[in-house]
């Protein structure tokens, strides 16, 4: 058990690392010759590439001498700048303390102090063979390019008590154009044993638009699991779209009150078919199949259920 | 203070010119009035002309097809009075600020004491709320200007209005016109502007309603399967032509929606001077007359050699002057946005209630390779590596989560006519079409260069030059007084930018030599690179993108001239 236990935290450790070490290797452009010998180094030297300037600056007219480059046309030299001086050439004309004060208001004047949104991915029913069920999946940010991020998840049937939910907070940190570094906590709610766990995520947009989390969690009782995602928005029209999405969860142990056994615990398809009446407000119906995978589907067998569930759905996209 | 002021001008003035007062409560200006006459004939007061005027900006609306939607006046109009000026004459402008917040005016163009120039925290504290302040400089130029807010996103509001500035003494044009019209272009939201940031902030696209889709694909339109998933490898859309589209914006000519048709009037055969003004916030147009070929006789008010097009593109802060000769008939002026999801529009006719028809709106362009600063059409460019965030190629810049793109070959975009206008089947404006009418006054060879790398990134909804926020970069661009310096602008984002210097005129390097055009606002043009060179004038001055929430998102700089 510990043995897969290693081996389920080795691959989650890989492929959290191996994601942006993707993303940078996929910064290549593609179809391009890779050969990453004679890099320019410097910016070529401006205006040097039309044929149809009359002079090129770097190179003086060869067809003769008497045509000087004049104005524009000839190169600049190198000079050194001059120092920078730091006083406000407005102080000299106006009120010091007032010019100061406007400098910088304008230096930190942004259109908004803190930028902010609550997005709900899923919120929908599902119509299952078994009973009905609810489902939530969604995430809030407060900040700008680091931001407080707080994720929220969960299901139950119809009527029922909520079964898993879980809401987890962390501190985001951009660490490239695309991808976030996520640091924080996740709380388990709902009819299971209620844990605690540190998280590691790296949340992002990979190559070919491919929305991504791969997150790690440790509990309060020294449990490593592990989860990955990716969602693909396809536009099939302006207004509809095709968001396909593949979920995976991992555990590096053996969880018998979870009912959860080491390895893949379970694998989810689905496909979800949103209208846009507008970016805030999607309603959606759907498929989405759920995997139980190794001893997990020991577990489910040996309580009376099946390791493989398909479920129909209806819920709406939406953000505000 | 009181905002009863009856500037001097209207009291020494002919009837009915009583300054802004009289005009509370209007929605556009004389000038800009649903029919003009235009030129010598404007009868209004809203144009207000002599040594001292008062302008004073409150809150109010401006009519977007019947409906009333919130803006930031001048004088109670959107766009705000027109001032017409003479070369050579002093000017003093009180500024009452009837807002409740800070506000400034800065007057976009003209050359000037920098502490003057009206940006609060670089030339000036700001005009307080309730409070006013006096401007004062003299007029040194001539040509088509404008004005607006500096402040906040005020500009956005519907803070902003033309400036025509006549010559010293009316000299030999190379064409002569006998009317002439203004035609100031802008965009206007029903939406705060604050709340559309945020939902830029939020999903960067949100305002993209034309993207590529599958059943566009099954229709085979637009790229193919594999330029659709090179696009995507790269994370990025060939459909990102503009952030703030006609899904938010609506777009006026000089005030006016499509449907309240504002409208010039001519006499047939006729030499008509229109006076492009591009006050937008965030949008660039296609300009066009079907049926009418456009002289382009001044760009950003500087006088040109007379060139013929059909078509031009400008970005904000663009201004050009245009000379048609309509015949007997109605034209439509269609300024269709670069991303074509919209446009304005505006009639020029020998008679009130003509109209002409109105032209579709042409298919959406795709950005290409070109747009990312990678074109492989050169073959000897083959071997080279084509990294799409190679930071040694750009070593000013600080890479980061706000960069997602060094442009690997940066062309010279001069002689481009601008995003779309490659394959529109007539003569397009291009920069490299631009000779000065007169030598340029300053003919020396820059004794440096200064090169910018305007950059961002599109997911974040993040601009900024050389990879930092103006707050972030803080320290301002260092100049001496009277220094010769070349400006190269690297524009390392898919979109264009036209960036703008405050209180210079300076000469485009397209190879014109001592003829060079002069202007202050240029733009870049997605992937590739621009020059200019300037003279230094004294004093602290700002240096942005003037597509405003860029500017307000970090692009922009201090440029600091100090003597020598
Ligand atoms: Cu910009």
């Amino acid at each position: 058990m510990t043995h897969r236990c290693a081996v389920a935290l080795a691959a989650l450790a890989a492929l959290a690392l191996a994601l942006p070490a993707m993303s940078h290797a996929q910064d290549t452009m593609p179809g391009m010759d890779m050969g990453g010998h004679q890099h320019h180094h410097a910016p070529a030297p401006p205006a040097q590439q039309a044929a149809d300037q009359p002079a090129a600056p770097a190179a003086p007219a060869t067809e003769g001498a008497s045509d000087e480059p004049k104005g524009t046309d000839q190169s600049p030299g190198s000079a050194e700048p001059p120092p920078v001086a730091h006083d406000l050439a407005g102080s000299r004309y106006w009120d010091p303390q007032a010019m100061a004060q406007a400098h910088h208001a304008m230096m930190t004047e942004r259109p908004a102090p803190l930028y902010g949104a609550v997005k709900m991915d899923i919120a929908e029913y599902q119509f299952g063979k078994n009973g009905d069920s609810w489902r939530w999946e969604g995430e809030g940010w407060l900040g700008d390019t680091n931001r407080l991020w707080v994720r929220s998840r969960g299901e139950g049937p119809v009527g029922g008590r909520l079964e898993d939910a879980e809401v987890e907070a962390a501190y985001s940190r951009a660490i490239s154009p695309w991808w976030n570094l996520q640091a924080g906590v996740r709380q388990d709610l709902g009819t299971g044993p209620v844990r605690t766990h540190a998280m590691l995520a790296l949340e992002g947009l990979a190559p070919y638009r491919f929305e991504m989390l791969a997150a790690a969690y440790l509990s309060d009782k020294g449990q490593w699991t592990g989860r990955i995602e990716a969602s693909v928005d396809e536009r099939v029209t302006r207004r509809i779209v095709l968001q396909p999405r593949v979920e995976f969860n991992l555990s590096a142990q053996d969880m018998p009150q979870q009912r959860l056994g080491a390895g893949l615990t379970t694998a989810e398809l689905g496909f979800r078919l949103r209208y846009e009446f507008s970016r805030k407000f999607a309603p959606y119906l759907g498929v989405s199949w759920t995997w139980a995978g190794g001893r997990t589907a020991d577990y489910r067998r040996a309580d009376g259920e099946s390791p493989l569930a398909r479920v129909f759905v209806l819920g709406i996209k939406s953000w505000f | 203070m009181s905002s009863w002021i009856i500037d001097r001008r209207a009291l020494l003035g002919a009837v009915g010119q009583l300054g802004g007062v009289a005009l509370a409560g209007q929605a556009t200006p004389g000038w800009a009035k649903t029919l003009s006459q235009g030129g010598a004939a404007l009868p209004s007061s809203e144009v207000l002309s002599g040594e001292a005027i008062t302008l004073r900006i409150g809150k109010g609306h401006v009519t977007i097809g019947g409906k009333p939607a919130k803006a930031i006046t001048i004088n109670g109009t959107v766009p705000g009075p027109m001032l017409r000026l003479k070369e050579g004459q002093m000017l003093r402008l009180t500024v009452i600020n009837e807002l409740d917040e800070p506000s400034s005016l800065h007057w976009h163009g003209l050359v000037l004491p920098f502490q003057m120039d009206g940006v609060p925290g670089v030339s000036f504290p700001g005009i307080p709320p309730r409070s006013s302040f006096t401007y004062e400089f003299p007029i040194v130029q001539h040509g088509t200007y404008w004005y607006h807010s500096h402040s906040g996103l005020q500009e956005m509001m519907g803070c902003y209005a033309p400036i025509v500035i006549e010559p010293a003494e009316a000299l030999p044009a190379p064409l002569p016109s006998m009317r002439e019209h203004v035609v100031l272009l802008s965009d206007h939201s029903f939406v705060n502007p604050a709340r559309i940031a945020r939902n830029l902030k939020v999903e960067a696209d949100y305002y993209n309603r034309q993207p590529q889709t599958l059943s566009g694909l099954m229709a085979g339109h637009e790229l193919s399967m594999d330029q659709r998933l090179m696009w995507a490898k790269m994370r990025m859309s060939p459909t990102d032509i503009a952030d703030v589209t006609a899904s938010v914006m609506h777009y006026l000519a000089n005030g006016h929606g499509p449907d309240e048709n504002w409208t010039g009037l001519f006499t047939p055969g006729e030499t008509v001077r229109l006076r492009f003004i591009n006050a937008a916030s965030m949008t660039f147009f296609n300009v066009r007359i079907p049926g009418l070929a456009m002289q382009v006789v001044a760009a950003d008010g500087q006088d040109v050699q007379p060139v013929t097009v059909e078509e031009f593109q400008f970005g904000a802060g663009e201004t050009y002057d245009v000379i048609v000769t309509p015949q007997n008939r109605a034209y439509t002026i269609a300024a269709e946005t670069m991303d074509r999801s919209g446009m304005a529009r505006a009639t020029l006719a020998p008679a009130a209630g003509m109209a002409a028809p109105v032209p579709p709106r042409r298919a959406r362009p795709l950005l290409t390779m070109k747009d990312m600063g990678m074109d492989m059409s050169g073959g000897a460019m083959k071997g080279m590596s084509m990294k799409m965030r190679d930071g040694s190629l750009a070593p000013q810049v600080k890479m980061g989560p706000g960069v997602d793109m060094i442009s690997a070959m940066p062309e010279d975009r001069m002689g481009d006519p601008g995003i779309g206008m490659g394959d529109v089947g007539h003569k397009v404006l291009t920069y490299r079409d631009l000779v000065a009418l007169h030598p340029n006054p300053d003919l020396r060879a820059p004794e440096r260069e200064i090169e910018v790398h305007l950059t961002g990134a599109m997911e974040r909804y993040m601009w900024s030059m050389d990879g930092k926020t103006m707050s972030q970069a803080h320290e301002p661009i260092p100049m001496r007084k009277g220094e010769r310096v070349r400006f190269t602008l690297v524009n390392d984002t898919m979109m264009a930018h036209p960036i703008h210097l405050h209180g210079h005129i300076f000469e485009l390097v397209t190879g014109h030599g001592d003829h060079s055009p002069r202007k202050h606002t240029v733009t870049v043009q997605p992937g590739g690179k621009a020059s200019f060179d300037v003279t230094a004038e004294p004093g602290d001055w700002a240096f942005h993108c003037h597509l405003f929430l860029h500017m307000a998102m970090g692009m922009m700089r201090v440029v600091q001239v100090r003597p020598a």
